[in-house]
């Protein structure tokens, strides 16, 4: 295994790098990722052939990654499909973290909201994630905020949890205990003494949210129930692609090495970080 | 121990059997989920129907009208009395045999359903059954399409059911699969997502002309037909048929042609010559497409070309073709359509600029998990755009589409402007069939166009008996139906079936038909 | 609890837009007809009615009708159980048989080319989707070479051997993912157990290393290994979703997937209802059996 700091290293640095993708994708030599040109469908990576622009007007244009079969250019939509990827793990880790947070802070803070909220929670935790997100997102018409929306609220449990628990620990400390001898209001007590001491543990669990929510963006967009398939994501992608995966792989073998990348670098930062921060974190409990 | 050699015996007896039975292992193009084919028009509902009933006539492959059930049939002088005599030997699969009694049960229920058969209703004063092989439908007036509504190939097509069946109210699905078909459907079996299996049967008596189209002798060389429903991923049903898993894809995705036709144990054949038109629909309810000078500069924007290419996209299986009616059918003339086949973007955007369009945007519905149909809204978005269009462009699964489609709100509250979908030939190819001519308003099929002209027109076609005088009513009503733009047909295509080599005898139909085929 | 995912459930369902009725009637029809297949189904009375109604239903055992494929959602679920379970079986033990050795063996030599390569592919597995693996597998095994069939379910009164040859595929996709998590689960136990006295003692007593790796380290891991197959669970409901539609497996994951496209209503909320009844009635099979692995615990 690859020594702690390591892993952040490499994972940091190939995330940072797919970031600068995600920002530069206009200037890398791209064209717009939903011009489509029948003339030029199912070319293989490197031919070239011609992209028509929405004013009507015909280009020549390299196809670095091919074409699918409407002849739009995979490289775009790949390099177009990286913000949408890390535009959803983001959100869905801070939505996720934001609504967990404050439903473990109430639970672990507030006897009596205590019941109710777990009662709750357990009940969307039975409910296995995918099943979930395919329901919301095919059920309410699929857009950005109902994929994030759909992904995020399957993993609001498990945060929620994770901070009750480390509240009810924490409120036993002298330090709390003492803050609330002094009078101090609850509200200061929750987010002045208890929140700070939550981060380490919440951050590795945001990675872990993000790269679930990364996959699970993908495997949505491939049974057809994500976002819709004019935007480039690279669920999409491989979901059109599979149609012809046999002759045409590179419609698959594209987006697919970028979203395992993507992912193991989150990964390794969320293994390297949860090392270096808290080693008796080390058994992890997701996936 | 007698016994045990005799038990073993039997049981080889048995699988011996069993290996010789000959199955044929059918994809079909989509799923089959209800088993009443008058209920719903969704075509996998018809084919059901074809395995499991019979008709009373049938259309042959030159698209005229042959009797099948019927034997004989006359028409009284003054064309108002029509009498008809059943051939013998007609039996349901509980062995019952057919009567004039089940025939007008079946009529009456597909006439409550059909809207050729809704329409054919109001022309019939009654029907009756005077002998138990005969049945008689008396007109209140002539009408000019009794047999090619009894014939009628695709849906809803009038299939002949037992009475108690056929008794069932219009507007509930029956339970009973019980026909007289040349198969019987195996209900035990049946598992919907999954399988339906329908096996041969021997007490069919089929016609002695040779099969065609749905017309002629109904033959079964198989013991049994197996419909697998789970298999939809088109990679992974090509794949299966290369490797002999399965003997026959009813409509395999555009993708796929180049590797089966590249396989030497796959042949691709097309048993549905006349194949199907594309179009997109307007509402005419709600702006832009309120006006009709914005629609037809819509039609001039969206010429056939660019959608046939980009959704077909293989040479030989698509055509161009300028009429609403299907092309090489008795009604398929070039008549009125140069606004759409005649013109180019540049006009498109002279007329954009002169119909007044203020910028209201196209909400076009896009469905996401049909592959036949799911690239056609892609082009029209983007032809429209290049004319000076707004549009946006919404994706959706089909069945939201359905829903979305049926609903007459504004479309910034859960309506639309336009939708695009295909149809198999011998539903839109004359006037009265074609549901995107109908200009009733509100009680026409969705987008609810209003012409009063146009409806005087067809109810002309449908009372008329003279055929060149029905094809010159054809002509008047394709031309008004472009004048006013009720909505763009946008080619044809066909989609072969692709099998393996050693299944032979494909009949030609309007759908996938298993009779006559046989398995080496 | 299941009351609240009854609750939670109908309530995400009948909230969202979308006619199952519409798609019911056909590219052809009008309307009318459509509002009148509605009301037939009952969609057109309240929610707070329709959810009586079903709740109702369901605390009596029955799950109600399918809207699209017409039979009892009960039956359905019947019909669709065998390879859903089978698939998932499988599953599980093919991981087990697979991590579970080679997480004790990677703990054992801590450290070593076993150990990295494991952890290697245990973050790998985590991070490549189901079906671009699937993918990979089908066409290598079946496509290029052969050995198996590329899609499909054999029922197991069809044979054994065609059963099997039909969910290798499916089950080695699977359990990727399975075999990941355990096999990480298992060092890390295996590992804490190593550094214990009493390990040490059995050492000094002259122990062979097999037995003491066995005996001694594994059989303390079992139940962090328990727990984690409870927790995973979830995931092999996830991953038999898309399994099952890559292969055309007619099981409980294609269901789901058809009946939300198909807007159907209670085939969708008794799907649900069932993964979580199986998801907690696994989870405390796995509490149950802490009493045989771990013989300090005691109810």
């Amino acid at each position: 295994m690859l020594p702690r700091n390591w892993s952040v290293r490499i994972g940091g640095a190939a995330l940072l790098a797919l970031i600068l993708v995600a920002i530069a994708a206009p200037w890398l030599g791209t064209v717009d990722p939903t011009l489509f040109d029948a003339a030029s469908r199912d070319l293989r990576p490197g031919e070239v052939g011609s992209i028509t622009t929405l004013e009507g007007e015909t280009l020549p244009h390299r196809f670095l990654m091919g074409s699918d079969s409407y002849g739009r250019d995979i490289y775009s939509r790949v390099l177009y499909g990286t913000r949408v990827s890390l535009i959803v793990g983001l959100a869905c880790a801070v939505v996720a973290l934001f609504c967990g947070v404050l439903l473990g802070l109430i639970a672990g803070y507030v006897r009596a909201a205590d019941g109710l909220v777990m009662r709750v929670m357990d009940g969307v935790m039975a409910i296995p994630a995918i099943l979930i997100a395919i329901a919301v997102v095919a059920l309410w018409r699929a857009s950005l905020a109902t994929v994030i929306m759909a992904i995020a609220i399957p993993e609001i449990p498990r945060v929620t949890r994770l901070v009750r628990s480390l509240v009810l620990t924490i409120r036993e400390e002298p330090y709390v205990e003492a803050a609330v001898a002094l009078g101090t209001s609850a509200p200061n007590i929750m987010f002045g003494h208890i929140l700070p001491n939550t981060i380490a543990p919440l951050l590795v669990q945001g990675t872990y949210i993000c790269a679930f929510a990364i996959l699970l963006e993908a495997i949505l967009s491939f049974l057809g129930v994500g976002l819709p398939p004019d935007i480039p994501t690279w669920g999409n992608i491989m979901a059109e692609g599979r149609v012809q995966f046999v002759a045409y792989p590179h419609n698959v073998f594209f987006p697919g090495v970028f979203l395992a990348v993507t992912v193991l670098a989150v990964n390794m930062l969320g293994d390297g970080l949860r090392d270096t921060l808290d080693p008796k974190l080390a058994v992890d409990e997701h996936a | 121990m007698r016994r045990l050699i005799f038990a073993a015996a039997a049981l080889a007896a048995v699988c011996t059997a069993a290996a010789q039975e000959s199955v044929l292992r059918v994809v079909p193009h989509s799923n089959l989920n209800i088993l009443d084919p008058i209920w719903t028009t969704q075509y996998m509902a018809r084919n059901h129907g074809y395995m499991v009933y019979d008709t009373l006539f049938g259309t042959d492959e030159k698209n005229r009208i042959q009797p099948q059930m019927v034997e004989k049939w006359s028409e009284s002088p003054d064309h108002r009395l029509w009498t008809f005599t059943l051939r013998p030997g007609l039996a349901f699969h509980d062995g019952k045999p057919v009567t004039g009694e089940d025939v007008v049960a079946s009529l009456e229920r597909w006439g409550k359903r059909d809207a050729m058969g809704q329409k054919l209703m109001t022309f019939v004063e009654r029907m009756d059954a005077p002998g138990a092989n005969t049945f008689r439908i008396f007109l209140r007036e002539a009408c000019g399409f009794v047999l090619e509504a009894l014939g009628k190939p695709s849906s809803n097509v009038p299939f002949v059911m037992p009475k108690r069946v056929a008794e069932t109210p219009a507007d509930k699905q029956i339970d009973d699969a019980t026909g007289s078909g040349p198969y019987i459907f195996v209900k035990e079996e049946f598992k919907p997502g999954d399988r339906a299996v329908y096996v041969k049967n021997t007490r069919y008596v089929p016609r002695k002309e040779p099969p065609s189209g749905t017309a002629g002798g109904k033959h079964v060389y198989v013991d049994r037909v197996e419909w697998n429903l789970a298999l939809r991923d088109a990679q992974a049903q090509v794949n299966a048929l290369q490797r002999g898993e399965v003997d026959i894809l009813e409509q395999p995705a555009f993708e796929s042609y180049p590797p089966l036709q590249a396989d030497k144990n796959i042949q691709v054949v097309n048993s549905n010559p006349l194949g199907f038109q594309y179009m997109c629909r307007f509402n005419h309810l709600y702006p832009p497409f309120n006006n009709q000078k914005v629609r037809q500069a819509a039609l001039a924007a969206m010429a056939e070309e660019p959608f046939l290419r980009a959704q077909v996209g293989i040479k030989q299986f698509y055509r161009t073709c300028p009429s609403m009616f299907t092309c090489g059918t008795p009604y398929g003339s070039p008549k009125g359509s140069d606004i759409q086949s005649k013109s180019n973007m540049r006009k498109a955007q002279e007329l954009v600029k002169s119909s007044g369009y203020d910028g209201t945007p196209v909400v076009l519905m896009k469905p996401t998990d049909l592959a036949a149909i799911q690239k056609l809204p892609d082009v029209a978005a983007q032809l429209l755009r290049q004319a000076g269009f707004k549009v946006d462009l919404q994706a959706m699964d089909w069945n939201t589409v359905v829903t979305r489609r049926a609903k007459r709100d504004p479309p910034a509250q859960g309506g639309w402007n336009m939708f695009c979908t295909a149809w198999v030939a011998p539903d839109i190819w004359n006037p009265l069939a074609n549901p995107a001519v109908s200009a009733l308003g509100e009680k026409s099929w969705f987008g609810w166009p209003s012409d009063a002209e146009l409806e005087k027109l067809r109810d002309q076609f449908a009372r008329e008996t003279n055929e060149a005088k029905k094809k010159a009513l054809a002509e008047a009503i394709q031309a008004r139906a472009f004048e006013i733009g009720t909505h763009v047909p946008l080619g044809e295509y066909v989609n072969p079936l692709a099998a393996r080599k050693n299944i032979s005898g494909f009949v030609t139909g309007p759908g996938n038909l298993y009779w006559n085929i046989k398995k080496n | 609890m299941l009351a609240v995912v009854a609750v939670l459930v109908f309530a995400l369902l009948r909230l969202a837009p979308g006619d199952p009725a519409a798609i019911m009637a056909g590219d052809a029809a009008t309307a009318e007809q459509i509002a009148q297949i509605r009301a037939g189904l009952g969609l057109d009375r309240p929610l707070v009615v329709q959810f009586g109604i079903w709740l109702g239903k369901v605390l009596s055992g029955e799950l109600g009708e399918s809207f699209y494929f017409r039979i009892k959602v009960a039956t359905l679920i019947g019909q669709r159980l065998e390879p859903t379970f089978a698939l998932a079986t499988l599953t599980i033990l093919l991981a087990v048989l697979v991590s579970v050795p080679l997480g004790a063996l990677a703990a054992w030599r801590q450290g070593g080319w076993l150990d990295r390569a494991l952890m290697g592919f245990s973050v790998l597995g985590f991070s490549v989707p189901v079906f671009v693996l699937a993918y990979l597998l089908i066409w290598l095994f079946s496509l290029e070479l052969g050995w198996l069939p590329v899609q499909g379910y054999a029922r197991i009164a069809d044979g054994l051997g065609a059963f099997l040859r039909h969910l290798i595929l499916p089950a080695s996709t699977l359990s990727v993912i399975y075999i990941a998590l355990i096999a990480r689960v298992t060092r890390a136990a295996v590992l804490e157990a190593l550094g214990e006295d009493y390990i040490r003692t059995a050492r000094a007593k002259g122990l062979p290393e097999l037995r003491v790796l066995v005996r001694h380290a594994l059989a303390n891991a079992a139940v962090p290994i328990a727990t984690v197959i409870g927790i995973g669970i979830a995931i092999l409901i996830g991953g038999v979703v898309v399994t099952e539609s890559v292969y055309a497996i007619p099981g409980l994951g294609r269901l789901t997937v058809d009946a939300v496209l198909a807007r159907d209503f209670p085939t969708i909320q008794g799907v649900i209802l069932f993964f979580s009844l199986v998801y907690v009635l696994v989870n405390l099979l796995i509490d149950l059996s802490y009493v045989f692995l771990d013989p300090r615990i005691r109810y």
